[in-house]
């Protein structure tokens, strides 16, 4: 019980007591309290830590874990307490736990381990997650009550209790209630059901379904109920998750076929190559990042143009040196450019490598959101769904609202009437055609923060990309829009049941049978455009 | 008869004439010539020779459809893949027990999968004729049913390629499946014998040879007749001016959906062949990129010939045996070249360049490939508008 009471005078101990200033090395008290605890015979241990912990000293947490990792050694000449930062082979490296300064290797000879017993090591999980609860970080102190949930037990109920009265944040005390509240149920609290009937914890649902099987009839009844209710919940944060996973598969097919709904629904050219101008894209967030290393947040901003320029002027270089002999021959353009792809596949292969390259994500983009204990949206993908709706907005006000854009649009339905009212067209095929290949290398750049960089990368997406501007309707970019996204979540509500492959499947059949029932896709071009 | 009709041809009789002196040469040397002698042709080269001839029958099927209909199918693996399948499952049923696990019904890989019993669609497969006959059903019913509802709602052009192609991935995607009942990644293999004869001596291989090259000069002589025959004209029709065909009151759908079939029956026969020359089948032949290679073969030896198929087909095929072996990285570079270049400078393939080389006068324009198919969709427009 000593603990209980050394963590309760720790609460108020961090609030009196102001963070220990740097302090002269002869004089600071840690060492005292570490020499102590390396000395302390067996019986006497629980003492030295209570001594430790509500010293208030800010380095207790740093201690304490290290005691309980086993890497707290003694000096055997000296008597001095160090950290031990490696302790692998012969000479293990040291450092002051005082002051963090490393300390150079040592031969592990000279040095003897700070024994812990079993019972200690039981109780430290507690005792740091209790110093975490004192953290100044409130996400801090969150994570250390989410933690305590399910393995609170006697000892840590009156610490917790006085931490709640303390606490400001509301979601800590939520935490710090529901951790309690595990602890009663278990303890057949009927209170403490309705506590936890909110909660979408596994561990508040494990001890619910704990108190169902047990054999107090009253409490299994409540605990029924509020298990329901969670079940109610899960189902609907389920359903919001596959609704993610989904639009963000969408926004990955958008991304992939918009450039493609360019240059084949608007100019009537079959670009097989099209993965490979996504492939493209991605190699240069790579290769970006490789010129500044350490920077991946800065490379991928720069890898946005220079992805787009990259695929651009390959495009360029596809419609100049190919596509313009195979003008109004699209079975045969098909070809040429499917032999392109094989060329840039093998291309990267042979000059970067067959292997995958991994593109690193940045801080700001890994991590999840995260809405409730079931339901946590990766951010990456988040940014990637944002990025592809950014992407699709701005063609279409390019096409839109710009010079070229009506210029495009023009020639797509004209092509002799805007020559005789003075378009080049010329010109006009090869600005559409850089604009449909950059935005495949936009979406390069955007695959590369989900899937790997390799050879096959554009080989992938070719197929679907053809299916999403087919599904959608040639020609029009809302139906591309809106083609990407619904087969993107009807593929992750196939998957569940059907699993990822046979979903797919089922995806390809539904367009190949939705074609013949409506060849021009789902929002077909009316009047005479729709006549080819 | 429509079937003989070609034989009068001058461009038939050459044809074959090449085709069965090949073939009788290159029995000859295997047979007759001492091992060490530098006219002999080792089995490899027999069975190398014998999947060339696969291929061709395989092209000229490709170029019946894609030639004389002006579908350009990016799916005919699928077909070619399953003729293959349906020989593959005879050729499994053929091990009966002695195969790794001794079942004298279950294939090894279903054993390996726990399976107690054959799957419904394995029944019928020990016996020769129903599963030679599956070699063209197969194949043929998916045609059809995939046609009727393509050609029903006037499906042509580049969409039709982009689904054909779709389905030849839907189709890999599934047989990768080890649910299917078809092996799975590693597809069917281990074969032992065919018709009672042992797949590994040297005479059942030359008697595969010599099979593929009759069923290649049968098919060569269908696709003939049929392209002869008025049905031909129809779909050559079809191919040109598809509206216009319509409206003079053809039944456009019934014409592609029988040349579909009928080539796709063909496509199945190649794939059968081909099985046991390889010795296995595996959902790779299923892949979109086997099914646009074909194509390529076909453009290189020139459409609309159907002797320009065979050439393409076995030309390419050398040129890959050779390069994959040489510089194997060296093979993609070759081929997407060969893609850009035959479609832009060779529009017309090798028979093309052989044809205007001799400034032949027998063959007139209305058999080779149009020179501007952009002319199709033009008049098409016309016609509607």
């Amino acid at each position: 019980m000593s603990i209980i009471r050394s963590l309760t005078l720790l609460l108020f101990a961090i609030i009196t007591i102001s963070p220990a200033a740097a302090q002269d090395q002869d004089t600071d008290p840690g060492r005292a309290l570490l020499t102590n605890l390396a000395q302390a015979p067996d019986s006497k241990v629980e003492e030295a830590i209570n001594a430790i912990v509500s010293s208030g000293d800010e380095r207790a947490r740093g201690w304490i874990e290290a005691y309980g990792r086993n890497r707290l050694s003694r000096i055997k000449d000296t008597g001095q307490v160090v950290l031990v930062l490696n302790n692998r082979g012969r000479d293990w490296e040291i450092a002051d736990p005082l002051t963090g300064e490393n300390m150079g290797e040592m031969s592990r000879r000279e040095l003897d381990r700070v024994a812990i017993n079993n019972r200690i090591r039981g109780q430290l999980d507690g005792i740091l997650a209790m110093l975490d609860l004192n953290a100044a970080d409130p996400d801090v102190r969150e994570a250390s009550a989410r933690e305590m949930m399910g393995k609170v037990d006697a000892t840590l109920v009156e610490p917790l209790e006085a931490r709640l009265e303390l606490e400001e944040s509301a979601t800590v005390r939520e935490r710090i209630r529901a951790a309690l509240a595990i602890y009663r149920v278990g303890e057949g609290d009927l209170e403490a059901i309705e506590e936890l009937s909110g909660s979408l914890h596994p561990r508040a649902r494990a001890a619910l379904s704990e108190a169902v099987r047990g054999d107090n009839p009253a409490l299994a009844t409540k605990a029924k109920q509020a298990l329901a209710t969670i079940e109610q919940k899960l189902k609907l944060n389920n359903a919001a998750e596959t609704l993610y996973f989904g639009l963000s598969m969408g926004s990955v097919l958008v991304l992939a076929a918009i450039g493609l709904a360019i240059t084949f629904g608007v100019m009537g050219v079959i670009n097989m190559a099209h993965g490979e101008l996504i492939m493209l894209g991605a190699y240069t967030t790579w290769g970006v990042q490789q010129l500044l290393p350490g920077q991946p947040g800065l490379a991928l901003m720069l890898s946005i143009p220079a992805g787009f320029m990259v695929a651009a002027f390959a495009g360029i270089l596809i419609e100049r040196g190919v596509i313009q002999f195979l003008k109004g021959r699209p079975l045969e353009t098909l070809l040429a450019t499917f032999g392109i792809s094989l060329i840039l596949q093998q291309l990267v292969r042979t000059v970067i490598s067959p292997q995958n390259r991994t593109v690193v994500t940045p801080e700001w983009m890994s991590g999840s959101l995260v809405i409730n204990d079931a339901l946590s949206l990766t951010l990456n993908r988040m940014y990637v769904l944002a990025f592809a709706l950014i992407v699709f907005a701005s063609l279409m006000l390019i096409m839109r609202k710009t010079r070229l854009g009506l210029e495009v649009r023009a020639v797509t339905q004209n092509r002799n009437m805007a020559r005789s009212m003075g378009i080049r067209a010329t010109r006009v095929d090869i600005m559409t055609f850089a604009l449909g290949s950059g935005v495949a290398g936009l979406a390069g750049v955007a695959l590369s923060q989900l899937t790997n960089v390799g050879p096959n990368l554009g080989q992938n997406y070719i197929i679907d990309s053809f299916m999403v501007v087919v599904f959608g309707g040639v020609g029009n970019l809302w139906g591309t829009l809106i083609a990407g996204l619904s087969l993107g979540t009807i593929n992750q509500l196939l998957e569940p049941w059907a699993g990822a492959v046979l979903a797919k499947i089922i995806v390809l059949v539904f367009i190949i049978l939705f074609i013949q029932k409506r060849p021009k896709g789902l929002f077909p071009q009316k009047g005479r455009a729709a006549e080819g | 008869m429509w079937l003989t009709r070609p034989l009068r041809e001058r461009s038939t009789q050459v044809f074959l004439g090449i085709l069965f002196a090949a073939l009788a040469v290159v029995t000859l040397l295997h047979v007759t010539m001492p091992e060490d002698s530098a006219f002999y042709v080792s089995s490899f080269t027999v069975t190398l020779m014998g999947k060339y001839l696969c291929y061709a029958l395989l092209a000229v099927a490709v170029d019946l459809v894609w030639g004389y209909l002006g579908i350009l199918s990016l799916g005919h693996g699928a077909f070619f893949a399953l003729g293959g399948y349906a020989m593959g499952m005879y050729l499994m049923r053929q091990i009966g027990d002695r195969g790794t696990y001794g079942d004298p019904i279950l294939p090894d890989f279903m054993v390996f999968l726990n399976w107690q019993e054959l799957p419904w669609f394995w029944h019928g497969f020990d016996m020769a004729w129903f599963a030679f006959l599956m070699v063209m059903l197969a194949p043929g019913i998916l045609a059809l049913v995939f046609g009727f509802l393509a050609f029903r709602s006037r499906v042509t052009g580049v969409y039709l390629s982009i689904i054909t192609q779709a389905l030849t991935f839907a189709l890999m995607l599934a047989f990768f499946r080890n649910e299917m009942g078809f092996g799975g990644n590693n597809g069917l293999t281990d074969f032992r014998d065919i018709l009672g004869f042992n797949l590994r001596t040297d005479a059942t291989r030359l008697g595969l040879f010599i099979a593929s090259g009759i069923a290649l000069a049968i098919g060569y002589l269908v696709c003939r007749g049929i392209v002869t025959s008025k049905l031909g004209r129809v779909s050559v029709a079809c191919r040109d001016a598809e509206a216009r065909a319509r409206f003079l009151g053809y039944r456009v759908d019934r014409v592609q959906l029988f040349v579909f079939v009928v080539s796709a029956m063909i496509a199945g026969v190649a794939g059968a062949l081909y099985v046991p020359q390889v010795g296995i089948i595996n959902p790779s032949e299923f892949s979109p990129i086997f099914s646009i290679e074909i194509v390529v073969w076909v453009a290189l030896g020139g459409r609309a010939t159907l002797y320009g198929a065979v050439i393409g087909a076995i030309l390419v095929n050398y040129a890959k045996t050779v390069f994959t072996g040489v510089m194997p990285d060296a093979w993609l570079f070759l081929l997407g070249g060969l893609f850009v270049l035959v479609t832009v400078f060779l529009p017309k393939g090798i028979a093309g360049l052989l044809a205007s080389r001799r400034k032949k006068k027998e063959e007139p324009d209305s058999d080779g490939p149009d020179a501007n198919p952009s002319s199709n969709s033009d008049t098409g427009k016309e016609a509607t508008a």
